[in-house]
């Protein structure tokens, strides 16, 4: 049966549609069908970051409105054939989409595809809360940050009360991805460590994505990660996350300072 | 910034954070969502008590709280000495 994964964070900047894009690709390409749909009505970005920006004709707007059917908005990717982007509106207002318009698209999606991820505007508002609505679960990014964890915070609030599955009495369910991680700051007691943020949250981990220069380079030729380089931490992270969302059972291993010569010396990472 | 500063200045800022966020969500989680549920909550008590005995609305204080992994829903309602002399 289709899934619906709600990707949401409540702060902007944090990672959600890196993550959208690593986390659908990783899913496709363990041969599930996988849809990815950018809610960021007025502010596309996903389309950019999975490298289809100039193969979009029809938006989820469009769709939503009945402008266009759904097979005329869906682009699919050129790397992994099971993957496919439902792109954003660029142009026009954030009222352009309805409750009723978004039900009827996740539910014609629920059919073609074996996972819906809806990649989640910042902020607690209309587009927020449309993208949660019909969701089974959700992924909510988090930096280990004061702003990131409280924004968390609220956002676990709200898919605890304005999603559909939370209204007929059942529970959500809800995973954490700590993004941008540095191990050795961590270490030196300047970031948040893991433990903290999961005793704060209360909700269970689904991966720690290292703050990495690999996420840079795979957006500036938009690749998802985990296509651009496998073999580097925050792909192999990724993965490890997709296979988790699957039901597999993979140890959470949180990432550690690489020890050069130089800090091994001083005790500090050496840029 | 003087050299004493530098030196002394401390970078475990890590356990500051824990301890104002553990703070404010404690604060914000008791608010967020659960104002309305106090608010019904205080209507239908006020109502069913009324039923037998008249009270004034402004003696009843319902209150929901949190506290670590505790909720608590705390009722206070204040019964004029008259109401229950006249039962």
């Amino acid at each position: 049966m289709a899934k619906v994964l709600v990707v949401t964070s409540g702060k902007g900047g944090v990672g959600k549609t890196t993550s959208s894009a690593a986390l659908g690709a990783a899913l496709a390409q363990t041969g599930q069908n996988v849809v990815v749909v950018d809610f960021d009505v007025g502010l596309r970005n996903l389309d950019l970051i999975m490298g289809a920006e100039r193969r979009v004709v029809f938006d989820l707007v469009n769709v939503v409105q009945g402008d266009a059917k759904l097979a005329q908005a869906l682009i699919r990717d050129k790397r992994v054939d099971t993957l496919s982007l439902l792109p954003a509106s660029q142009t026009r207002d954030k009222d352009a989409l309805t409750p009723e318009g978004v039900e009827r698209v996740i539910d014609e999606l629920r059919e073609k595809f074996d996972w819906i991820i809806c990649d989640s505007p910042a902020g607690i508002e209309r587009g927020a809360t449309l993208a949660m609505r019909h969701a089974d679960m959700a992924i909510v990014v988090t930096n280990p940050e004061v702003s990131s964890v409280r924004d968390s915070d609220r956002i676990i609030g709200l898919l605890d009360s304005k999603t559909v599955k939370a209204e007929s009495g059942e529970t959500i369910e809800k995973h954490l991805l700590l993004t941008r991680y540095d191990p050795g700051r961590a270490a030196r007691g300047e970031m948040l460590k893991v433990d903290d943020i999961l005793e704060i949250l209360a909700i269970p981990l689904i991966g720690i994505i290292p703050d990495s220069e690999d996420v840079l380079r795979a957006s500036n030729v938009g690749c998802p990660v985990t296509l651009h380089d496998p073999s580097c931490a925050p792909a192999r992270a990724y993965n490890d996350s997709a296979r988790r969302l699957l039901g597999e059972t993979i140890e959470i291993v949180t990432p550690s300072e690489k020890k050069t010569l130089m800090s091994r010396l001083f005790g500090r990472k050496v840029a | 910034m003087s050299l004493f500063n530098f030196f002394t200045r401390s970078r475990n800022t890590a356990p500051v954070a824990r301890e104002r966020l553990q703070l404010l969500l404690a604060h914000e989680r008791a608010l967020s969502g659960k104002s309305d549920l106090a608010a019904v909550l205080q209507e239908e008590i006020l109502a069913v008590i009324a039923k037998h005995v008249s009270i004034d609305r402004e003696k009843v204080n319902v209150k929901l709280g949190q506290d670590g992994t505790m909720s608590t829903l705390e009722i206070d309602i204040e019964i004029p000495q008259a109401a229950i002399v006249k039962n």
